[in-house]
């Protein structure tokens, strides 16, 4: 398992565990019930600080995709991919959905849109 | 989550300064880093934590024992200040051994492998060594009674960013273990930047603010503008602010919030230097 921490881009350093480790599972390169680090253990490694990973870790247990058990460490979630895909689809839709109110209200083109998503979905990946 | 260290409304007096109402605390298995300029008043702060200075009020207590440090706390607390005070003519593996004298726990071997790694001879005198290599002598002292807390006073500010690195390195091993806590103070912030949990300032005595690091870096901002902007802002989005030359620099506790407010305005991430220098030099608009 791998994780690369940027020091100097906008994107908190929490986010940027998440979206990695997110990535990780819905590519399959971390299956249902594999153990990930301890907070501890990937915060000295990362040398970020406790909280840190403790809050990505918080924010990946709220979104189904890691279990901690108290003494036994975290794991990948047993639900299943398909699942987590559906529910950050629905989450995905929600947000275009009120960028196309944004726009339909105030006059900015489907183009214009297409062009910006087109933009950021490629920017990170 | 229970306290390693707890500070309520300690006071102490000297004449021409003094410490008003500081509180705050050290939860256990964190790293939390005390800063502040020259005489802010955070070595009488560690002073009166390890019962070093009679305090004028308030109460402390560490590690589950209220206000005196007993014996027993007293071995399960590893201190370094900024001055050494082993005595010059031992060399260092004699001063393993003064200390195993001192300390019930103390751990010959993880004296030695600490000095392996510290790379400190354990032949020399501790007089002829370097001002960095005195510091790592001492952390290593510091360590190898096996300490659940770790009182550091500018400890890493004598040595070099290589050091400083490695010692962090020894500060995240040793909170592994989430009994174990560290309170230091630094001029270095980056340092503190990288490893603390929580940031506690003090300015004239006083606790600015005591809030986790990521808190600090991800919510607060810098807003720079020009006067007739200044004018517009909400006073209470201001924390503090300062008149330069050619712009305003403001102080904010929310960007994202400020971003969407003040749109004209530039927003750049504050990191704890340029917040420091802004509460220090600048005008406090709300104690935060």
């Amino acid at each position: 398992m791998e994780i690369v921490i940027s020091s100097n881009t906008s994107k908190p350093i929490y986010e940027q565990i998440t979206s990695q480790i997110k990535a990780l599972i819905m590519s399959g390169e971390l299956q249902t019930g594999d153990p990930i680090p301890s907070m501890r253990a990937m915060a000295k490694s990362l040398h970020v600080s406790v909280i840190t990973v403790q809050k990505a870790y918080e924010d990946l247990q709220r979104d189904g995709f890691i279990e901690t058990t108290v003494g036994r460490g975290s794991f990948v979630s047993a639900s299943n991919r398909d699942f987590i895909q559906e529910e950050q689809q629905r989450k995905a839709e929600s947000h275009l959905q009120e960028a196309a109110e944004i726009g339909r209200t105030s006059g900015i083109s489907l183009d214009k849109l297409i062009e910006l998503l087109t933009l950021f979905y490629t920017e990170e990946a | 989550m229970s306290s390693a260290i707890e500070v309520r409304n300690l006071q102490k007096s000297y004449t021409g300064f003094g410490l008003q109402n500081v509180s705050f605390c050290v939860p256990q298995g964190s790293i939390v880093g005390l800063i502040g300029e020259n005489g802010a008043g955070k070595t009488t702060t560690i002073k009166a934590i390890l019962n070093l200075i009679d305090i004028g009020g308030g109460e402390i207590s560490v590690l589950g024992s209220p206000n005196k440090i007993t014996k027993r706390t007293r071995e399960d607390i590893g201190v370094v200040f900024d001055d050494i005070c082993f005595h010059e003519n031992l060399s260092v593996s004699q001063l393993g051994k003064v200390m195993q004298g001192m300390y019930k726990r103390w751990d010959m071997a993880l004296f030695k492998q600490y000095c392996q790694r510290f790379s400190l001879d354990s032949k020399k005198r501790v007089g002829d060594l370097s001002k960095g290599m005195k510091m790592k002598l001492s952390i290593t002292v510091a360590l190898s009674h096996q300490p659940r807390l770790l009182i550091l006073d500018e400890a890493t500010s004598g040595l070099d960013p290589v050091m400083r690195d490695e010692i962090l390195d020894v500060f995240l091993d040793f909170i592994q273990d989430e009994q174990n806590s560290v309170l230091l103070s630094s001029h270095i912030t980056s340092d503190l930047e990288k490893v603390a949990d929580y940031i506690v300032f003090i300015h004239q005595g006083k606790v600015i603010f005591s809030l986790t690091k990521d808190t600090l870096l991800y919510q607060y901002g810098i807003l720079r503008c020009r006067t007739d902007e200044f004018k517009q802002i909400d006073k209470d989005d201001i924390l503090a602010y300062q008149k330069k030359d050619f712009e305003w620099e403001v102080l904010v506790a929310d960007k994202e919030k400020a971003a969407q407010k003040y749109k004209k305005c530039v927003i750049d991430h504050a990191t704890i230097d340029e917040i420091m220098l802004l509460y220090i030099k600048g005008v406090q608009q709300c104690e935060g």
